[in-house]
């Protein structure tokens, strides 16, 4: 599995309250959501994000609430994977549980720059800026998670095993 | 190897005699947890699940508190979408207006949490709950619809912090400012994945509100939970509120620790978490200009208990809030509102010109009862103060203690209640 594409790029603490502000929770669908993911740290977002594109942030993306919609509107966004130095833990949880693809690397993270292209391969984990020409080795997901992103999600992986 | 508390919980729940950081588990579970905001979510994934009902209608809590009562047609109908589904499932535990209170300060006093639980809830600040000695922690809504079909989770097994807190907390300084202090020190992801393992002489101080505060706020330094050992006053509070047995769990003398903070109360001094992080910290004394504030809010599922309430109306009696500020008074359930109530506190605000509203997450994440505009700043008691939490995002949120709120409600900046004399 890839994902390829354009690089947004930010800093440490990216906080579900800018990803996906509380004001814009009282709808769970996923297409109103997208149309505000991101709005209070970068208002532009929405206007010029393709599908396919990518995140690159710093330390500890998606830090605050346990609000799925943050992951949520970045998936219906059409943002194709998000690369962090460190995920904080239940938006880290929640992507995994929604199939939005993530891969914690600190060089790539550090490295790759707002703009460039990118593209991403699950199944080695390397990232590669085709913008530099660099590579990356991002972290692999201990065998179990990787279950429930092959079943493209939670819910998905407890029916299957509910059918066995 | 010895383990953590924390660990041992999860270990009794998990079927095995040890565990260690790192190992992956599945978990039975005590409790599963939702919002009005959260809820709906789930009960879209658990509509895609293989099961008929949930595992088990006594171990669910629905309770709306966010947007309620509703702010909007579409808050009221997510609000219907969760009060259809708990009829239909029999759901013991739902709260709406009239029962509800905010999420964190009502299971508590509903008896529903308890030592020894493994608790999941879709809201962040579940980790409260460690103040009774519970294992308990936020998720999102995949995994709360997952919790009410299957009544386990999965869980990554955390590593731990140990906070060794000592000595006795000198005037005007509570719980708020003990976890502002820790975040300040350690960072909003100082304790990524970890638990907060919260031990020492000088917990015998702290209220069951202050550890309430403390366990409430581990979420903001990275925490997967925080939790505090079981002594009489935990014991005392849950024989006061619950039928429920508990069961305590004590950490082994050779538990692993990653890093040991200790942590002198006595030296601790009102601290201030300035925009936009929790953990962009002050002391009081460190405040050198004058921040003038439109607003202060006091109450959530950090600081709307009693003694909070109390603490804000023995600064707030016979003296009037700052013109040009709205001071904002939510007590976080049913209970307290009528506590506070009979013990005159109510009217205590009220004539100093603040005012009182029914229980609600309200403004603490922007939703409404005291949103900002641009420009405007406001001292909370509430838990975030990234950019926009409380509304535009040109304005700002400090956090604080509910004895600074109280005070600098009065002077009309960010002030201790030494600068009134008390």
């Amino acid at each position: 599995m890839k994902a390829n594409g354009k690089v947004f790029k930010y800093g440490d603490n990216v906080d579900t309250d800018v990803i996906i502000p509380a004001r814009y929770l009282n709808s769970s669908d996923p297409a109103e959501l997208a149309t505000h993911c991101m709005e209070d740290i970068d208002t532009g977002f929405v206007n010029k994000v393709n599908k396919g594109d990518i995140i690159v942030a710093r330390k500890n993306f998606g830090c605050g609430s346990s609000r799925e919609h943050a992951p949520i509107a970045i998936k219906a966004s059409g943002v194709s994977c998000v690369i962090a130095e460190t995920f904080a833990r239940i938006f880290y949880r929640n992507s995994i549980n929604i199939g939005l693809p993530i891969i914690e690397c600190p060089e790539a993270s550090e490295k790759i720059a707002d703009g460039d292209e990118v593209e991403v391969d699950f199944d080695s984990g390397i990232i590669t800026d085709k913008t530099t020409g660099a590579s990356y080795k991002g972290q692999p997901f201990p065998e179990f998670m990787q279950k429930i992103i092959q079943a493209e999600g939670l819910v998905n992986y407890i029916n299957n095993k509910e059918r066995k | 190897m010895g383990m953590t508390m924390t660990q041992k919980i999860l270990a009794a729940h998990a079927g095995l005699d040890q565990v260690q950081a790192g190992q992956l588990i599945e978990a039975k579970l005590d409790l599963v947890l939702g919002n009005d905001i959260t809820s709906p979510v789930a009960i879209h994934e658990m509509d895609k699940m293989t099961v008929d009902t949930v595992f088990d209608r006594d171990k669910i809590a629905l309770v709306m508190d966010h947007f309620i009562p509703n702010k909007d047609i579409k808050s009221a109908e997510h609000c219907k979408c969760v009060r259809e589904f708990a009829a239909k499932h029999e759901i013991t535990n739902y709260y709406d207006v009239g029962e509800m209170g905010i999420e964190h300060a009502l299971l508590p006093e509903k008896g529903l949490t308890v030592a020894g639980d493994v608790i999941i809830g879709a809201d962040s600040h579940t980790c409260t709950y460690g103040a009774l000695g519970a294992f308990s922690t936020g998720v999102g809504s995949t995994d709360m619809a997952a919790g009410m079909a299957t009544g386990q989770a999965w869980f990554k097994v955390p590593g731990a912090l140990k906070f060794i807190l000592t000595g006795k907390p000198g005037k005007w300084v509570s719980g708020k400012d003990v976890i502002l202090h820790v975040i300040g020190m350690i960072g909003v992801d100082g304790a990524l994945y970890k638990s907060m393992e919260f031990v020492g002489d000088g917990i015998q101080y702290l209220s069951m509100d202050d550890r309430f505060t403390i366990a409430n706020m581990a979420i903001e330094a990275g925490g997967k939970n925080g939790i505090f050992p079981v002594d009489d006053k935990a014991r005392a509070y849950m024989e006061e509120h619950s039928k429920r047995s508990y069961k305590v769990y004590e950490a082994d003398p050779d538990a692993v620790y990653d890093e040991t903070y200790t942590i002198d109360l006595a030296k601790l001094e009102p601290t201030i978490a300035f925009p936009h992080l929790p953990g962009n910290t002050r002391t009081i004394s460190e405040i050198k200009d004058e921040v003038k504030l439109d607003q202060s809010v006091i109450g959530s599922c950090t600081n709307g208990r009693i003694e909070d309430l109390r603490i804000a109306a023995s600064i707030l009696k016979g003296r009037k809030v700052h013109k040009g500020l709205r001071c904002i008074v939510i007590p976080a359930t049913q209970a307290i509102y009528l506590q506070a109530m009979e013990e005159g506190l109510l009217k205590i605000f009220i004539e100093a010109g603040a005012v009182v509203s029914t229980p609600t997450c309200g403004p603490c994440l922007g939703g409404y009862m005291g949103i900002l505009a641009e420009d405007e700043r406001c001292i909370s008691t509430t838990n975030r103060n990234f950019v926009g939490r409380m509304g535009h995002v040109k304005s700002e949120v400090y956090l604080a203690s509910p004895a600074i709120a109280a005070a600098s409600a009065v002077t009309g900046h960010i002030s201790s209640p030494s600068e009134l004399g008390m």
